[in-house]
Formats: C-alpha cells, structure tokens, sequence
C-alpha cells in the first residue's frame, strides 16, 4: 500500500503534473482533430494516465520503451517536450519526427522513447531485442519496457518475446494496459483469461496486476520489476486495471457500447481525481488540492504553448521526401 | 590465389567483422551448436563465445528482436534458416526495419543484415525453395542484395554488416558448397553497394542476372559465343538500389536486354529492370525485352518437374538467339 512517508512533496507533484500535462495534451488534441486540424489517426490516452507515468517514474533517462498506437501518454511521460510532440501530431518538421511519423509514430530517441507503433502487438520484439542488446552485447545495466494493451496480448508477437525474454532472463518489462477493449471488441469475448498477468507463469516469470488508475501502485510495481530486470533476474510482466474512456480512435463513433456507462467508469476512476482524493484521504495533503490547481494552470499555459508552436511551424519542405528513407 | 566455398567466405566476412567490432553478433536458429544447416556457421561460435546465439524457433522475435537491438546501437547479423520463413515474420521487416528511420524523422538507424538462404534445392519443394528477393525490391528502406560467388559473398556480406541500413542477403543453397578463386586479404577491394559488375564483356546483347541466376546467364554466353553472338553478363549484385547506371551503359552499346533469374518471372526483379528499360531505354532497344523466370507455379517436388521450372544455360541461349 502506498505510504506517504516514502514520497518526497516535489515527486508526488511530478506525477500529478506528468498525468495532467498527458490528460490536457490529450483534450487538446482531441479537440483539435474533431475540428480537422489534425491529419491521419489519433489514439486517446485520456484515463489511463497513471500507467505511463508510474512505470516512467521507474526509469533512468537512458532506459528504453517501446510504446504502442496509442502513445502520447508514453511519450509525455518519458520527458519529450510537448512543443516538439504538439508539432509531430500536426505534421510539422520541427515535430520530434520532423513530420514524417505523425501520431502513431512518435518517438524521442533521445530520452529513450523508441517509438509509438501503428502495428498492435509490434513492440515485444522491439523491446525484447534492445534488452538482449543491453545485456549481451552492449553489457550496459539499462532496462527496456514494452507497453502493450489487452488486445495486443493475443498476437503471436507476445509468445515470441515473452519466451526469449525469460529464457535468457532479460531486462525487459511487459506492462499490460488492461483497458477491456481490443479495438471495438470487449476483451473478455475474445480471450478466456481473466488476467493477462496469469499468462506470466506459463513463462515462469512474476505477473502482477495493480490498479492503473493509482501511479503510486504502478510506480511501486515497476519499480520492483526495474530492480528485478537490473539485477539480471529477467523479466516481469505488470497488468494495469484501466479502462479505455474515449473511443479505439479520436471520432470513433462507438456504435459497440454505452457513452453513459463509460462516463460513470471515468467519473469512478478518473485517475486525476483519484489523486487529489488519495491527497487528502490517505496522503496527509501532501500535495494539497490548491496545488494541483497551480500544476492544472501551469500545464494549460504549457499546453497552450505547444499548439501555438506548432502553429507556428512549418510543414517539410516537400523536396525532402526522400529523406531519411537511407542513412548511407 | 586462394580458393574456397562460397560457405567459407560468408564464415570468412563473419569473423572479420566481429573481430573488428564487438557490436557485430548473430542470431538464428542452429548456428551456435550446429554451425548452421549449411554449414555457414561452423566453428564461429567457439571463436567468438556468447555473440552466437542459438534462437528459440521464432522467426518475429529472430528479425523484430534483431531491429531493436539495432535501434539501440548493437549490429546484429539476423539469420532466416530458410528465405521461405520470412512470411513468418513479414511485419518485423515491412513495418519495423524498412520503416524505423524513416518515420522517426531519422531519429535512429537500423544496422541490421538479415540472411536468408535461398532458392531450390533439388527436391526441396515448396516451402523451401524460393527465391523471394522481389517481396523486398518493393520495399523502401531495404536494401536488398544477392551474391552470386565466393569472392562477392564475402565483400558484399562484409559491407552488409558495416552498412548503417538493414540489408537483407540472399545467399543461394547450391552456391554454399561452390569454391570460386579468392585474392590474398590484401588485395581484396572492398564492396560498394548498389554496384553491378559487368563480368563479361560483349557488343551484341545484355544478359543481367544476379545469384545462381548468373550460372544460367555466363553459360548462356558461352553457348552463345561459339555462334558468334556476343554477350555481355552483368551481375548485377545489389538488387535494391540496382546499378542503372551499368545496365543503361550497356544497353546502350548492345541494344539488346535479357534478363534472368531462379525466382518467379511474373512481379519479378526482371519486371522491374523491364519497365526501367521501357521508360528510359526504349529507342535504344532493337529487339523487346526478354526476361527469363520460373513458371507462375510453386516450386514442385518431383525432379522431372523441378527441372522443369528451372533456368538453364541452354533455355536462355535460345531465347536469345531469337531477337537477332
């Protein structure tokens, strides 16, 4: 159970301000592809917040994540600057892929965020891959981290790298994004298992499942699995309890479910609110209410800014299509 | 002059480049215990402890674990056991290898060789049998590239592994046990990518073909050169980006194009050099294009009819014989 006595003011504040600033990122985006400023497709992150920011928490700057097709919330949390990521969403070449990834490619390589995915299921290899790297060849103490919904845990992909990972007890962490729905299809419809984490034993690696609405839970889980995977002891795989509040993708219709029940999910869950709750119930305030006020105002400024840069960039000079297809 | 296997010189280029860089290791099924089923590896894993590693038989994790270790600075050498696995994991080199670079803006840059044996086998069958270099020609962000002796297998494999792109190599079954002449280490010319080499000089037609292709094709001009017709045999080596430059050069001085290859004719390598010729070529050309190919059918068991699908000497130098 989460102890206030363990949590500095300045790191409980970090993670309210690393969930809000994906939250308001998010609305912003949301927004601004309703309105057709934002071209391709664009994956929602709004209510799973505290995953990518508790297992985020647990990473050095040079730890990698592969992340999936609904990836800002990953990437806000790794420490990209929204500015660069605000710019990559609306095509711009001073995005973080000089317009050429778009939403479900973003990445910032250089905090070790190696990218969004538009293939569900297309991370494990990645991530599996950098960590056999990290231990075998590179013989560096870094970790990987591969963020993976519910639907995604039923490609082949997963046997594959679970598999390798555990065989060679590699520093990678499996963290399930537990959010119910496969695209349009309830999880449980499609699958048997009611906790993906139970698949970990057929591995014979640790399966957790925690709240994914608390970051103070997802932090502590990661951070067990992060000294697990340093210390040379393999692999964890960690399901987060969430639920997917927006549609598959930004202007799904959602013709397969209920708009109220899942309000009454999000108004249960929410976890922004959940945190000021835990605050002031169970944390002694230590991050009072008002505070949080303050981060909410600071992140709208910060937030608003990044539009504006964006804005104000331009798109790729269309000439350069060619670049980047060869590095020699 | 030293001779050895076209095996020998792929082990060769291997060794080089991992005592050169410790970043290099190789991945694959069968290759630490067993030195591969061709023998490629033999011996390597014991000169090179710990950067040989015996896969579990998971073509996605092999080729997708193989990209990230490159994303993040490693240089692995992927192994396919069989080209015909690569359907196994398509997506791993379609969405992630060919694209990694590109859509990150060129963030990162993905140093990986994949290597697939290839091509029939003498009663190998369907499933391991082809030659599907062409899935990839169509690819932007691979580099595709098919030795065709022991000397290029190991400059090209060699400039494969130092390339900063992932290059897939096609290496040919029936090549492995084939000795070709090799220079002394020092007089070795290091392999340019993207480069042809035009191995036998000639004014009346253009033979291009790559791969074991090259045997039908140099045969042909032999058979050809005893009736006064003389050919020019372009290997062409890298098939993605191909030299149009060499081809173009010598197009121009035959006009005439024949072009050859184990793999199916139809969406093949062929095609592609084909349509260019047509494009840019096309006043320069005396007689059509002619292209050379397996029949539209799977690769079959049977001798008498895997004989039949298959390129010889003789079926090219006759084709040929028909544009004069």
């Amino acid at each position: 159970m989460p102890n206030n006595a363990v949590y500095t003011k300045e790191f409980a504040a970090k993670l309210y301000e690393t969930m809000c600033t994906i939250r308001k990122f998010e609305e912003c985006v949301k927004h601004d592809f309703l309105a057709g400023e934002i071209p391709g497709f664009t994956h929602s992150y709004i209510g799973e917040e505290a995953i990518a920011t508790g297992v985020c928490a647990a990473l050095r700057d040079d730890d990698v994540i592969e992340s999936t097709h609904r990836g800002h919330g990953h990437c806000v949390a790794k420490g990209a600057d929204v500015n660069r990521m605000m710019a990559e969403i609306f095509g711009k070449e001073t995005g973080l892929c000089k317009g050429r990834g778009g939403s479900m490619h973003i990445a910032d390589f250089s905090i070790g965020m190696l990218g969004a995915n538009g293939v569900v299921g297309g991370g494990y290899n990645l991530a599996t891959g950098a960590a056999l790297a990290f231990k075998n060849v590179l013989k560096t103490d870094q970790v990987a981290v591969v963020f993976f919904g519910d639907g995604a845990s039923n490609r082949g992909t997963f046997h594959e790298a679970m598999n390798a990972a555990s065989a060679w007890k590699l520093p990678v962490i499996f963290v399930n994004e537990m959010n119910c729905w496969a695209s349009t299809t309830p999880y449980r419809t499609t699958c048997n298992v009611e906790n993906i984490s139970d698949r970990a034993a057929g591995y014979h690696i640790p399966g957790v499942v925690v709240n994914g609405q608390d970051p103070f839970a997802v932090y502590e889980a990661a951070k067990a699995a992060v000294e697990r995977a340093r210390a040379g002891e393999g692999p964890t795989m960690i399901e987060c309890k969430t639920y997917r509040i927006e549609g598959h993708f930004v202007g799904d219709p959602e013709l397969y479910r209920s708009k109220e029940e899942t309000m009454k999910i999000f108004h249960d869950t929410d976890p922004l609110k959940k945190f000021r709750e835990k605050m002031a119930e169970s944390m002694n305030d230590l991050v009072t209410s008002a505070e949080c006020d303050e981060i909410d105002a600071k992140v709208d400024a910060k937030i608003k800014a990044a539009k504006e840069f964006a804005m104000a960039s331009k798109q790729p000079d269309a000439s350069e299509y060619m670049k980047f297809v060869y590095a020699d | 002059m030293r001779k050895m296997t076209f095996a020998q010189a792929t082990l060769e280029a291997m060794a080089e480049e991992m005592k050169k860089d410790d970043k290099v290791y190789v991945i694959g099924e069968d290759i630490a215990r067993q030195g591969g089923v061709f023998g490629q590896f033999k011996g390597l894993s014991q000169e090179f402890p710990g950067r040989v590693i015996d896969s579990p038989i998971s073509e996605t994790f092999i080729i997708g674990g193989g990209v990230g270790a490159a994303m993040v600075g490693a240089r692995p050498v992927v192994d396919m056991h069989f080209a015909d696995f690569v359907g196994v994991c398509m997506d791993e080199i379609l969405n992630q290898m060919a694209k990694a670079r590109y859509m990150f803006g060129g963030q990162t840059k993905v140093p990986l060789t994949m290597r697939a044996p290839d091509g029939m086998t003498f009663g190998g069958a369907a499933q391991h049998s082809q030659s599907l270099e062409a899935f990839f020609i169509h690819i932007p962000g691979v580099v595709v590239v098919t030795p065709s002796n022991p000397y290029d297998a190991k400059m090209v494999l060699k400039a494969s592994i130092e390339s900063d792109d992932p290059v897939l190599y096609f290496e040919n079954k029936i090549l492995y046990k084939e000795k070709g002449e090799m220079p002394e280490l020092e007089d070795e010319e290091p392999y340019t990518i993207g480069k042809a080499k035009v191995v036998r000089p000639g004014k009346d037609v253009t033979i291009v073909s790559y791969s074991i292709g090259m045997k039908a094709a140099k045969g042909a001009a032999e058979l050809l050169a005893k009736e006064g017709i003389e050919a020019e045999v372009i290997d062409l080596i890298t098939l993605s980006p191909w030299d149009r430059e060499t081809v173009f050069e010598s197009v121009k001085k035959t006009h005439r194009l024949c072009v050859c290859h184990e793999a199916v004719k139809q969406g093949g390598v062929g095609a592609e050099i084909a349509a260019v010729a047509a494009e840019e070529l096309l006043m320069e050309l005396d007689a059509p294009v002619l292209r050379f190919g397996a029949p539209f059918c799977p690769i079959p068991f049977a001798k008498s009819l895997e004989d039949m699908v298959r390129i010889t000497p003789e079926k090219v130098a006759e084709g040929i014989k028909g544009m004069f």
